[in-house]
């Protein structure tokens, strides 16, 4: 039996709480279909249909309600997310694959929705770019830019029967962050490598117009009230306070803050990403502290580390701080007079 | 204009008074049977004053309140005693309570009524008048009203506040007390003041009922009181105490503290009412106003003489609809569910729900917590209830009393809010529960000990007087022998050996030859135990050898 309070009609549910998010997602999915090409269309059918296979195979493992389970939509927010990280026209397995440490590893070994420690979608991410870091870093280039424009035939020919029919440099092109990188090691300067065409006005060609978009998918996020400023801003401030730093101390080889919001998954990481409420901070100060620390990492893996992009391991690498921030952030308490709380002995 | 300080999160359920409010406040009838709840306050239970057979009046006293927190309770009408046992009461475990249950013999004779001089009285002589009259808060509490009356050692409290928020959906009982019976609660106030040298006096009411705050205002106005009738928004829980107190004061009652720490009272608007009467006119609390709403014929107010059986109450609202699923006792958020309808309406009950699938459906099925923070968000103590909840469900209690898990109020509005539909209030209310059990087996569990250590240390103490006995014994004898002339010498041989059979006897006695000498206390628990079963199994045996014994 339960008790009060007692039912008080429609309210706000988990399952609505996934629908919106997945709204909020579609305007940054439709810039990415407008300028890059109908390859998003395949990598998110692959991933929604892997994750949610996955799902419902694990729960049954689990002896778990399936139907309840597999309805909050979780698994479909996950492979969203996923799809949104990777690159697409890459071979059906890696999209399978990543679905496969996201969904069962990241999620499902430790305990299900709700339980685990690390945000299952860039867990999907991690273990893709360790793995198979070929494929991994061969994104497609934006259209107006490609030697060769992929249709929609072209997309389900290069992700399911492999790329026999073309060849990578007909329809790729290095990432702005990953050829910024590569240039500046060889000596270029930050001013004449931004001057190149695929750089576009903010950032990159596409890249900046589908980074707006998940902007604006943000904004929706925080008018529905589904997470609150604290991360978003957080993160956002830190990525542009470290990078306006860096690019005072040396301009010619760090690029200016705008360059870093508006590139790879910064908008994403900021407003889909690292608000994932299972792993973020939960308390008002430790979501400032977590998310700043992410933004922070994600400048630093861009600027000294081995990958060009740094959102998936900084957001990893402050869900392993989440405890210990959350348990040093805790609110005053009503009628308290301390803040702090100290772990038990 | 007041300055309102606002606390955290809050919920706005969906409020439904205007159901109940659209007919004035009705004296519930006199129904033939009364069953009076010897305890209807926080504390101890009043003594039963009457035996089956003894005849009562209106407003004489039939059980005396015991013990400091306490309040004595009366009889609602005059009649026939019949019974004095265990009834079932509105109370959420359902069990039953010491009931006095009186027949009424319809011509409803009072005792000798007189009006008291509170004024010039001594205020502990006062307060215990208060206490006799049987004065509880009926905000739902129901804390003794004595208690709250005394300034303490400062002397005065700054601010008196009267409670007429009432932000549970539903309820109106207050709001039409306020409406209809404005001049009376501000009477109670003014002794509410007297007795506590309040500085000011504020009455904190909801927006939602302009019709009570227009009537409270004017009250102030013609009886010329210096009172402010302080509009706050309709906010869940604005009504609690510590919520109306830092609303209208910025102050926060201290966690497991009271208000009056930071030199504030806070009553119930119906409180004063009754305090008025009480004083004025030496009536007794035998009464209070009701809400009857949901899902009956003409929901509406009634004064309700306290021990109507709740089924005769909502009868007299024109009785439940076709398709009732139940009774709620006090409001949708912190209320329960009624077990029995026979129960009576109490100190505490301020109003009866009748629900019906539409407006009270089943809860949904719960679903994973994703840690959203929602609660948290809507928690007026600020706390997390996600963490709670999470260790409430673990079982890790000592965790759960870490993140202040006895700051929670239990109003529900992290259950309200919550998207997956967790019942965390449940949650919490197990938790609190288990503690308290835990705290009470440790009580009996140390004493169990420590009366064990007294039995091992009175068998240490048995020994060794005797064996000073024994030595003493040995020596003097020694000492008779050595007076003895004749036959001095084999006297003397004969006390050193009986000493040294004597130490050797000590030795013997002294040396436990078991393995029982170094016991935890649960060890030592378990072979008491044992020895208790073994003693028990004897005693078994040597009954059946009786039995057998007999032809």
């Amino acid at each position: 039996m339960t008790g009060a309070p007692f039912s008080l009609g429609p309210r706000n549910s988990t399952p609505r709480v996934m629908l919106k998010v997945l709204a909020a997602l579609v305007p940054g999915i439709v810039a990415h279909y407008w300028f890059f090409g109908p390859g998003i269309v395949v990598s998110l059918l692959l991933t929604s249909l892997a994750a949610v296979g996955f799902e419902a195979f694990v729960l049954l493992m689990r002896n778990q309600p399936v139907r309840l389970h597999l309805t909050d939509g979780s698994a479909l927010v996950t492979a969203w997310l996923l799809a949104l990280s990777l690159p697409t026209l890459a071979p059906w397995w890696l999209y399978v694959a990543g679905s496969f440490f996201a969904i069962v590893v990241a999620k499902h070994l430790y305990g299900g929705l709700g339980q685990n420690v690390f945000n299952p979608a860039m867990v999907g991410y991690a273990a893709l770019i360790v793995s198979f870091p070929l494929y991994m870093t061969q994104w497609p280039a934006p259209l107006e830019l490609a030697v060769h424009a992929p249709g929609w035939a072209d997309a389900f020919d290069l992700v399911f029967a492999g790329q026999g029919a073309l060849s990578p440099d007909a329809y790729t092109s290095a990432t702005p962050l990953d050829s910024l990188k590569t240039q500046i090691l060889a000596g270029r300067t930050v001013e004449a490598v931004l001057g190149q065409p695929i750089y576009g006005l903010l950032g990159g060609v596409g890249g900046e117009w589908v980074a707006l978009a998940f902007l604006a998918g943000g904004a929706a996020l925080l008018a529905m009230r589904l997470t609150t400023w604290h991360i978003p801003l957080a993160f956002l401030a830190a990525v542009a306070l470290s990078a306006g730093a860096l690019h005072l101390i040396d301009p010619a080889r760090h690029a200016g803050p705008l360059f870093h919001l508006m590139t790879g998954g910064v908008m994403l990481g900021a407003f889909f990403i690292a608000t994932d409420p299972v792993t973020a901070s939960t308390t008002p100060l430790g979501k400032l502290v977590y998310a700043g620390g992410a933004g922070l990492l994600t400048v630093v893996i861009r600027t000294w580390g081995g990958f060009p992009d740094g959102v998936a391991f900084a957001v990893l690498l402050m869900n392993m701080c989440v405890p210990f921030i959350d348990d040093y952030t805790q609110p005053r308490v009503f009628g308290k007079t301390a803040r702090l709380r100290r772990r038990a002995p | 204009m007041r300055r309102l300080h606002s606390f955290n999160g809050g919920a706005h359920p969906a409020e439904h008074k205007a159901e109940s409010t659209a007919r004035p406040i009705a004296a519930a009838p006199l129904v033939p049977l009364y069953v009076v709840p010897l305890r209807q306050h926080i504390g101890t239970p009043a003594l039963p004053l009457v035996r089956a057979g003894d005849r009562v009046l209106r407003g004489q006293a039939i059980g005396q309140a015991e013990g400091y927190v306490s309040a004595s309770v009366h009889a609602p009408t005059s009649g026939r005693v019949v019974a004095v046992e265990m009834r079932p009461v509105a109370h959420p475990s359902g069990l039953a309570d010491l009931c006095v249950v009186i027949e009424a013999d319809g011509e409803d004779r009072a005792i000798d009524l007189q009006p008291l001089d509170w004024r010039g009285m001594e205020p502990s002589h006062l307060r215990n008048l208060i206490r006799d009259l049987g004065l509880v808060g009926l905000g739902g509490a129901v804390f003794p009203s004595f208690i709250k009356l005394n300034p303490g050692e400062a002397g005065r409290v700054e601010t008196l506040i009267l409670n007429g928020a009432e932000c549970e959906p539903w309820i109106t009982s207050d709001d039409l007390l306020m409406r209809e019976r404005a001049r009376e609660i501000l009477k109670g106030a003014e002794i509410m003041q007297a007795m506590l040298h309040a500085g000011e006096v504020v009455i904190g009411i909801e927006d939602n009922k302009p019709e009570a705050i227009a009537a409270m205002q004017a009250a102030v106005r013609e009886m010329g009181l210096g009172y402010e009738v302080a509009v706050v928004p309709t906010r869940y829980p604005s009504g609690g105490a510590k919520q109306l107190t830092y609303l209208l004061t910025g102050r926060e009652t201290p966690s497991r503290g009271h208000a009056v720490e930071v030199g504030v009272q806070v009553f119930n608007v119906g409180t004063a009412y009754g305090l008025h009467h009480a004083l004025a006119e030496g009536r007794p609390l035998i009464s209070r106003v009701v809400t009857v709403t949901g899902h009956v014929a003409s929901p509406q107010n009634f004064e309700v003489r306290l021990g109507t059986p709740i089924e005769d109450l909502i009868r007299a609202a024109g009785g439940e609809l076709e398709g009732a699923t139940g009774e709620i006792i006090g409001g949708p958020m912190m209320g329960f569910d009624l077990q029995d309808r026979a129960a009576p309406v109490t100190k505490a009950v301020n109003c009866v729900i009748v629900k019906d699938a539409q407006r009270f459906p089943p809860p949904p099925a719960p679903r994973a917590c994703i840690r959203c923070g929602e609660c948290a968000r809507a928690c007026p103590a600020r706390l997390q209830p996600f963490e709670l909840y999470w260790y409430a469900r673990a079982r890790d209690f000592g965790k759960t009393q870490l993140f202040s898990l006895f700051d929670c109020i239990e109003c529900g509005c992290c259950s309200h809010v919550c998207p997956s539909h967790i019942s965390l209030v449940d949650f919490f209310r197990y938790a609190k529960s288990e503690i308290w059990a835990r705290e009470r087996e440790k009580e009996a569990a140390d004493a169990a000990r420590r009366r064990h250590e007294f039995h091992v240390w009175r068998l240490e103490r048995e020994k060794q007087e005797k064996a000073e006995r024994l030595a003493r014994k040995a020596v003097a004898q020694v000492k008779e022998a050595e007076a003895a002339p004749v036959d001095a010498e084999a006297a003397r041989k004969k006390a050193i050996l009986q000493a040294a059979i004597e130490r050797a006897k000590q030795a013997r006695e002294g040396v436990t030859p078991r393995n029982v000498d170094h016991l935890t206390p649960e060890q030592q628990h378990q072979v008491e135990e044992a020895d208790a079963r073994r003693a028990r199994l004897h005693a078994g045996a040597e009954d059946q050898k009786e039995t057998e014994n007999q032809p």
